[in-house]
């Protein structure tokens, strides 16, 4: 709730025309960008540019197109949570999907077992 | 029901206009979009989708007075848990306390005149009565077998019951969460009052707020996981599929990243409104409000690291297992906190033990066992010995029935003099609270002994040696269904003959106990300005030693 | 607190249950964020098992990502991203009080953009791939291709339906939003459903964003 209720003129931020064009610019070239990268060979390095350009283009809608730049810190910790929760969901489902298959005493702990057995 | 709410009109028991009776008829209360009338309409039916899976609890009781079974074949018997459990979960206890008193509260709580969204509340009631006409329409046509849990490949390629009808009605009823959340935190975050602020929030509204993060958080997952469960089911290939290198076990991980909080989504608004039972009952301040608002919070984000304790003997990973194990014991210090700082609030305020308080004593004992029995579970070791058995039954009734609903019945008997504006008989209202706590106890300990002697959840049959212990647990919820029939009766009865109960019957505090009972539709005549805290009761005169 | 003026004239859209109009506009964006804060974990289902799959069978979805045509998922995505812009300026035309002429000239070519969207998808994507064969569950030439490629194939229709589907609904709420506009509910003093509307559609957009390299681009499309 604020304290100022503004009778004249429009509510919210408006934003140039120029930044419009601009952001929508850097979107378009993302895209040609990520689908020319896409036929070089990067070796493992494709995904990760992929993606980039794809968390690139995502801030740019987010901050421009869908106003969050001017918007308060209670919508930022509103879209980082769910990005967070997301995160929770991909890590903690990865623990086990991704592990499922590794040995039971992995290599290195055969160093540690010794070690560990002398101090009991 | 609808009978019922039409009784009320006709003797107001403030003689002013309120809530109740500024407008007449059948449609003023299909199209309300006053949150004090919703409230009612979830209550309705909720209270409708309670006796539907408590008759399926009573009918599996029943069958189990005798080892081979006294009732039932074996594939009836599996769609009578499956029932019980998928109507007490997603249609009862998920929308219980957050629907019916969440709505008829928050907005009478923090000084507003109604939700921010009236009419997404509203629809919100809608989009829950569809889902609940398609789970009852599976069961009354043939049922689903599938436990509430709805695993494949069981789920998805064999059962031959109304699996896509079920998962259909549920993924209804989750929209009707996210909505009813959603709702609840734009109100908290932008209704409140002048001087309303974070740290003068009744900690029901913590409790709420907290819940509300679940449902928004935690909702689309299983919303998506029963829509592929689904597609699945149609398609006959899918990612759940192992023929095509899918895997069944990611439909754990995905229910339960929504059902484990889903189980806060339960116990956290109980907690809430143990919080102001007892502040009140006592006449004393909360001891360490902001220890027991920031232990829902931290609640509701720790329930969402915890889930791979439901899938310790599943395959997962032993490393998984090991995470989620450390992480799930997390659980226990928030929890812990609210009932020490309950206990510590009970300490030296002056008591009575009104049909509110005695719920509320009831839900601090059980809760605790329920409580302390999870981290049996969550311990890797000592689950692999009870994990399927009527341990984790026991564990969970605990937590949900010993918890949840004594929470919810104890709030529903605090407020029932504000929803109605009249009294019930204190007498009877003891009678039933004492009644469904021995009848509790009586059904669900002797579940922990069998459990932990071996005998295995969901099975139609048990061993002979069992018997004892399962006449007594069958016993206890014939006595725990009589207990909730009772009130059932008064309650509905003093909606027409109960005394008028005026606006403060218990003497308690909190902007609800300021406005009139029933409320008027706008809540309040003027809205109030706040310049205390929550729970200021006066300090008692006489100085004890 | 604003005063009591706000309650003597009702500014067009103004609900009853608010203080005034600054508390509605607020409201009604942090509800709608919160919503897509549940769209996101509705996607995020999905996401979550395709980073699992892909990490484990990534030669097949490999094989899978090389199956899809390329161009059209290109071609798509800046369709989409110009649908953007234009929602954008459908919104500012609002803000800074223009005819209600241009509003809808904006939000009609939003739609023929999410329109154009669907038909390519429909026709040269789904219907092409329901030919060739490689739609799971309703037209599968399993000798041509390994299980896993199946499951890629699975994640690839079930992903982009659910944002069809998504884009459907926006089409929809686009259609009520000229309405509206036609009815001049919209002024530079009250356009918040054009506003959260246009979150919506961003949001679809930016799924969009992910989906493109997610499954066309991967593991590079050189040979």
């Amino acid at each position: 709730m604020s304290e100022h209720s503004e009778h004249d003129g429009p509510v919210g931020h408006v934003v140039p025309i120029s930044t419009y064009l601009l952001v929508f610019l850097a979107l378009i070239v993302g895209t040609a960008l990520t689908t020319w990268i896409a036929y070089i060979d990067l070796g493992r390095w494709n995904t990760p540019v992929a993606l980039t350009i794809a968390v690139v283009k995502m801030t740019l809608v987010v901050l421009f197109f869908m106003h969050v730049k001017y918007a308060t810190g209670l919508t930022r910790i509103v879209i980082l949570a769910g990005f967070f929760w997301l995160a929770i969901m991909v890590t903690l489902a990865s623990s086990d999907e991704l592990t499922r298959n590794w040995e039971i005493v992995p290599q290195g702990w055969n160093m540690i077992v010794p070690f560990a057995s002398r101090l009991f | 029901m609808s009978m019922a709410i039409a009784d009320l009109h006709e003797a107001p028991a403030d003689s002013s206009v309120n809530y109740l009776n500024a407008t007449y008829g059948i449609r003023s209360w299909l199209l309300t979009k006053d949150h004090k009338r919703i409230g009612l309409l979830y209550l309705a039916t909720t209270t409708l989708m309670f006796f539907v899976g408590g008759g399926a609890a009573v009918l599996m009781r029943l069958h189990l007075i005798e080892p081979q079974g006294a009732l039932f074949e074996p594939e009836t018997y599996n769609k009578l848990f499956s029932t019980h459990g998928i109507i007490m979960v997603f249609f009862f206890m998920v929308p219980s306390i957050p629907a019916t008193l969440g709505n008829f509260l928050i907005p009478l709580m923090i000084g507003a005149r109604d939700v921010a969204f009236p009419k997404l509340n509203l629809l919100s009631w809608y989009v829950f009565v569809t889902g609940c006409i398609f789970a009852l329409y599976a069961t009354l046509s043939g049922g689903v077998d599938t436990g509430w849990t709805f695993y494949p490949p069981y789920s998805s390629s064999f059962s031959h019951t109304h699996v896509v009808a079920v998962a259909l009605g549920v993924f209804i009823a989750g929209f009707s969460s996210i909505l009813t959340g959603l709702n609840f935190i734009v109100t908290i975050h932008k209704m409140r009052a002048p001087g309303m602020r974070w740290f003068r929030l009744p900690l029901f509204i913590w409790a709420m707020y907290a819940t509300s993060l679940i449902f928004v958080l935690g909702t689309p997952v299983i919303a998506i996981t029963l829509f592929l469960l689904g597609l699945e089911r149609i398609l006959h290939v899918g990612i759940f599929d192992p023929a095509v290198g899918g895997d069944p076990l990611l439909f754990q991980h995905l229910f339960w990243f929504y059902s484990h909080p889903a189980v806060y989504i339960m116990i956290l608004p109980g907690m809430g409104v143990v919080s102001e039972l007892i502040t009140a009952f006592s006449r004393k301040k909360i001891f360490g409000y902001s220890f027991v608002a920031f232990s829902s919070l931290s609640i509701a984000v720790i329930s969402f690291v915890v889930w791979g304790h439901h899938m310790f003997v599943t395959g997962q990973s032993v490393y998984a297992g090991l995470v989620f194990s450390a992480l799930s014991f997390l659980v226990a210090i928030p929890s812990a906190v609210k009932v020490f700082n309950w206990t510590a609030t009970l300490y030296k305020g002056s008591i009575s033990y009104e049909a509110p308080m005695l719920y509320a004593l009831g839900f601090v004992g059980l809760f605790t066992i329920g409580g302390l029995t999870g981290l049996f579970l969550a311990a890797l070791a000592t689950d692999v010995h009870l994990n399927g058995t009527y341990f984790i039954v026991a564990h969970f009734h605990y937590v949900m029935v010993g918890g949840a609903v004594m929470a919810y019945l104890g709030g529903m008997h605090f407020w029932w003099p504000k929803i109605t504006g009249r009294l019930y008989p204190d007498y009877w209202a003891r009678f039933a609270a004492f009644m469904i706590f021995v009848g509790f106890n009586l059904t669900f300990f002797p579940q922990f002994v069998l459990g932990y002697l071996g005998m295995p959840r969901r099975y139609a049959v048990y061993p002979a040696e069992f018997q004892v212990l399962n006449v007594m647990s069958s016993a206890g919820a014939s006595i725990l269904g009589v207990g909730y029939l009772i009130p059932l009766i008064y309650l509905t009865w003093s909606m027409r003959y109960g005394p008028p109960a005026g606006p403060n019957p218990w003497g308690a505090k909190g902007l609800e106990w300021t406005t009139s009972s029933p409320p008027p539709t706008e809540n309040f005549k003027e809205i109030p300005i706040v310049t205390e805290d929550a729970y200021n009761y006066p300090t008692p005169e006489v100085p004890r030693v | 607190m604003s005063d009591t003026v706000a309650h003597g004239a009702h500014p067009p859209g103004f609900a009853h249950q608010f203080e005034d109009m600054t508390q509605q506009r607020e409201a009604g964006n942090l509800g709608m964020w919160v919503f897509l804060v549940t769209e996101i974990l509705f996607f995020g289902g999905m996401f979550t098992s395709y980073i699992i799959f892909r990490t484990l069978h990534f030669a097949s979805f490999e094989a899978g990502s090389h199956l899809l045509k390329v161009q059209f998922g290109a071609t798509n995505t800046v369709v989409l991203i110009v649908s953007s812009l234009t929602m954008a300026l459908a919104i500012r035309a609002a803000q800074t009080g223009k005819r209600k002429g241009q509003i809808i000239f904006w939000l009609i070519l939003t739609m023929f953009l999410g329109a154009l969207f669907l038909g390519l998808k429909l026709r040269y994507e789904w219907y092409a791939d329901y030919v060739e064969g490689i739609v799971p569950g309703i037209s599968w030439n399993s000798g041509a291709h390994a299980p896993g490629v199946e499951l890629f194939m699975c994640f690839y229709f079930f992903m982009t339906g659910l944002h069809a589907i998504h884009m459907v609904i926006g089409l929809g709420i686009l259609t009520v939003l000229v309405i509206m506009a036609a009815r001049d509910k919209f002024s530079s003093r009250y356009y918040a459903p054009l506003e959260i509307s246009g979150l919506y559609w961003h949001f679809v957009d930016i799924v969009w964003i992910f989906l493109f390299p997610l499954l066309y681009l991967i593991g590079g499309r050189y040979q």
